[in-house]
């Protein structure tokens, strides 16, 4: 039985910040960033925005594409690094606002920045396993970035949420694998703000050597070739890192470019391979295979081959498009307004 | 039902008053009402009060304030209705003694909002807590919307309506001036309110009333006794009251008070007068765009046009009608609880003749319009000298 | 404490559950258990549209404490498109505006979004409910 997603749908905030306005705040050349890291702009949370409002949109709009009965749905996971509540689940409020509740299994889920693609895994695994008729994961984050890091270009807002069914799909999971391994490549430790990262460890060990393992082995499980797939995507901390890991396996940059949105975006961590995934829903056609393959840190890759249906062509346009989203409404924040809005300025205790 | 006459009155000063409390407000003002009235004795009384358990955690007025006007014993009534409390104790005291349940009744509005708590909040319990104030928006902000749907609506351009707005707080301060009582006896032009601080567009500082610490108070008894304590009876000739929807959103038309235009109607038939038997009003300027909205909804003017009247100088002292001769809530200070038994006070001044440079020439009937948060509840009362 | 307010009042902040007279057709936001129209006491389940157009907004600039880091704020009546009015924020503005008047136009449509009201201090919990944006 055909199990996929049949309904999906991404949310991006209103506000950004450029690279420049970041890097004259801590003596960086932008120029650098922008060449070395590929990174120009990146998505802000609106002061009232959080993981779990942007869940909800993102899981609005893939209700709207899906075209189904909240009350079907039997779970609902949010991966995120960025939950409001240490305790206290993200879940509920989000699966209350859309009408889910009271039958329904809620998680939340951490796993660095593959919590999202975690959440799609367990999602599309009780489906498949006949638990019941749908399941949503979403993937969302408002990552944290300490000031003056390298992480402070590229840590974005934004999510992507995705219906698991077996009904109307349009995009068929046909392999899903998991490469997994203990890497304490970044970790934040409870009570800290900011997370923390090895520097150059994050690379090699870590990004590299999963997504590359967790891409290989989905192509040798299914027999496929890097020019077989019509997309890819890749977990993107920053612009370079996907590029070269789609290159090393054989892919070219016209098959990544449409989910490769971290330029523009950055890094919405547990909403980053997903959201890369519903940009390229947004333009592929019937019969198109597209390889995912997410990264958290600590490490492990989910990975996921898609087979796109006829139905796509009738669900893309009832919900916003990701591209459209990303480019239009912009509200650019100087880096004042942006220490204000992500809460890195000591207040009286009141405020 | 029995007429029943004003035969005293008494206010404290209104300002800022950090030695004052709350029971000693009241009691002073309710000492002055029962020496004006010359009265030895009341059978019951009414304490208006808007939210004495936000601003100072003291709730069961009516007990306190018996109790330190030496009246213990006497039946005492909390009346609240956000900041029409003080003319609906008015009107419960009227009722009173007009039913001929008692002879003397008390009527005092008292407020002490300078505590130290957060007024805007304490206010905005005015609101609908859960569907308004829950939201953010605080009385200025209400008004406002009134304010800019009044703009839109009668397609006035920005530049002329902020004038117009800023010239009721011109005439209020100007009759304020006189004012001994008053908060702010202060003149103040056009430029003092459009220069002013924005508060929520497009209300300015000098476009809203006061934060106020004050009391006042009136004696009721009925015509026939009060000819044994004055030469000139002043009759309340007409009692109306009204509610309409607590929050704003649901209110038919943003721009048009029908509280205020419902108890009017009921006021008005009560004393057998239209709007234009009537000589001069206090009415309920706590924004700038208030008072314009409740002269129309009282039928001075059409709908539309309260504020053109405003900029031809209708409501001035010396206008057709003049409007708020006491100052208003602008100039003269806005208790809340207090404000209208305090409006009472300022039409007996006038029908006495004792009201000085304010004095309206041949004031023989005034009216007094109260009113709680956006025009959720309102009184009307009209005053006459018999 | 705010949690057991705001528990009962979620179908209404998440949701935009309404009813509706059976007798007259008039939608109540929130639910009435009495039609201030007709009298009635009979209603049908109902869910508010999510757009609309502004009838009216202001800037608030000292709003209540704890809405004062977003600070000013802009709060609107809004007329869904079925007619039923609500009062929401307006959110997703720049954050400086030096005219507000010449980016919020009365009559201009919005959507209704999914944000965080307020928070309860830094400690308590985080209250959501509906606000709109410009489309």
């Amino acid at each position: 039985m055909a199990v996929g997603i049949v309904g999906y749908g991404s949310y991006v905030p209103r506000y950004r910040i450029k690279v420049e306005e970041i890097a004259k705040q801590w003596g960086d050349n932008a120029e650098s960033i922008k060449n070395g890291l590929l990174l120009y702009e990146k998505t802000v949370p609106g002061m009232d925005e959080d993981t779990i409002t942007i869940s909800y949109m993102a899981a609005k709009y893939a209700l709207q594409r899906a075209g189904i009965d909240p009350k079907e749905i039997g779970a609902l996971y949010i991966g995120s690094e960025s939950h409001p509540y240490a305790v206290k689940p993200s879940g509920t409020v989000v699966a209350e606002a859309l009408g889910i509740t009271p039958d329904v299994h809620i998680a939340d889920f951490e796993f660095a920045c593959k919590a999202g693609s975690e959440a799609m895994f367990v999602a599309y695994s009780h489906v498949k396993a006949g638990n019941m008729k749908y399941a949503m994961g979403i993937g969302a984050d408002t990552s944290q970035g300490a000031p003056g890091d390298a992480l402070e270009y590229s840590a974005a807002a934004g999510g992507s949420a995705f219906i698991f069914g077996t009904e109307n799909i349009v995009a068929e999971v046909l392999y899903t694998y998991s490469f997994t391994t203990d890497t304490p490549d970044f970790w934040r430790r409870e009570h800290e703000f900011y997370p923390q990262h090895a520097g150059r460890f994050t690379g090699e060990p870590a990004y590299f050597r999963h997504v590359l393992s967790c891409a290989r082995a989905l192509m040798d499980m299914s027999g496929l070739k890097a020019e077989d797939f019509a997309y890819a995507i890749f977990h993107m901390p920053n612009g370079k890192f996907p590029l070269r890991a789609g290159k090393i396996l054989g892919f070219k940059k016209e098959q990544l470019e449409p989910g490769w949105i971290v330029p523009w975006q950055g890094n919405t961590y547990s909403g980053s391979s997903p959201t890369g995934l519903s940009a390229t829903l947004d333009i592929a056609k019937p019969g198109d295979l597209i390889l995912m393959v997410s990264f958290g840190s600590g490490a492990g890759s989910d990975g996921f081959i898609f087979k796109v249906t006829e139905r796509i062509e009738e669900v893309r346009d009832k919900a916003p498009k990701f591209w459209d989203m990303l480019k239009n409404n912009k509200i650019y924040l100087d880096y004042g307004l942006y220490a204000k809005f992500r809460g890195k300025i000591i207040l009286r205790p009141e405020l | 039902m029995r007429d029943v006459a004003v035969i005293g009155i008494g206010m404290t000063k209104f300002g800022e008053l950090w030695n004052k409390s709350l029971r000693e407000l009241f009691v002073e003002a309710a000492l002055k009402a029962i020496k004006d009235a010359g009265v030895d004795h009341i059978d019951s009384m009414y304490v208006g009060c808007m939210t004495s358990g936000l601003f100072a955690q003291q709730e069961h007025l009516g007990a306190l304030m018996a109790d330190y006007l030496g009246q213990k014993h006497v039946p005492a009534y909390r009346v609240e209705s956000a900041c029409a409390s003080g003319g609906l104790a008015f009107r419960l005291g009227f009722i009173e003694v007009a039913s001929g349940m008692s002879d003397i009744v008390l009527v005092g509005g008292v407020e002490k909002m300078h505590t130290g708590a957060d007024s805007t909040a304490c206010l905005a319990a005015a609101a609908d807590a859960e569907y308004e104030s829950f939201l953010g928006i605080t009385f200025p902000g209400l008004y406002a919307m009134i304010a800019n749907a009044y703009k839109e609506k009668y397609n006035i351009p920005f530049d002329r309506f902020r004038k117009q707005l800023a010239l009721v707080a011109v005439k209020n301060h100007e009759n304020g001036s006189k004012n001994p009582n008053a908060q702010f006896p202060i003149k103040i032009t056009v430029d003092t309110v459009v220069n002013s601080t924005l508060v929520a567009d497009p209300l300015r500082l000098f476009d809203c009333s006061p934060v106020t610490d004050g009391a006042a108070a009136v004696i009721l008894c009925p015509v026939e006794l009060a000819k044994k304590y004055t030469d000139t009876i002043i009759k309340v000739a007409g009692s109306g009251a009204a509610t309409s929807t607590i929050a704003l959103a649901q209110r038919d038309d943003i721009t048009y008070l029908d509280v205020v235009a419902k108890a009017a109607e009921r006021a008005y038939k009560m004393a057998g007068v239209t709007p234009k038997d009537i000589d001069f009003a206090e009415v309920h300027d706590c924004f700038t765009i208030a008072e314009i909205c409740v002269t129309e909804a009282l039928g001075f003017f059409e709908p539309g046009k309260g504020a053109e009247a405003v900029e031809a100088g209708k409501t001035a002292l010396d206008g057709e009608i003049p409007v708020n001769t006491s100052g208003g809530l602008k100039a003269k200070g806005h208790p809340v609880g207090a404000t209208g038994v305090a409006q009472i006070c300022e039409l007996v001044e006038q029908l006495r003749g004792t009201a000085g440079d304010r004095q309206v020439k041949n004031a023989k009937r005034g009216l007094a319009q109260n009113m709680g948060g956006s025009g959720a509840s309102s009184t009307v009362h009209i005053l006459e000298v018999l | 404490m705010l949690t057991p307010r705001v528990y009962k009042e979620i179908p209404q902040r998440y949701r935009l559950e309404a009813n509706k007279c059976k007798k007259c057709g008039r939608v109540n936001f929130p639910p009435r258990l009495v039609c201030p129209n007709c009298g009635s006491q009979e209603f049908e389940d109902y869910r508010l549209p999510t757009t609309g157009k502004i009838l009216t907004y202001t800037v608030v600039r000292t709003p209540p404490v704890d809405f004062k880091l977003q600070k000013p704020i802009v709060l609107a009546i809004v007329e869904l498109e079925d007619g039923t009015r609500i009062m929401c924020q307006v959110t997703d503005l720049p954050p400086y505006v030096e005219n507000y008047d010449e980016i919020i136009k009365i009559g201009a449509p919005v959507e209704l979004v999914f944000r965080k009201i307020f928070s309860e201090g830094e400690a308590g919990i985080h209250v959501y409910g509906y606000k709109c944006r410009l489309i």
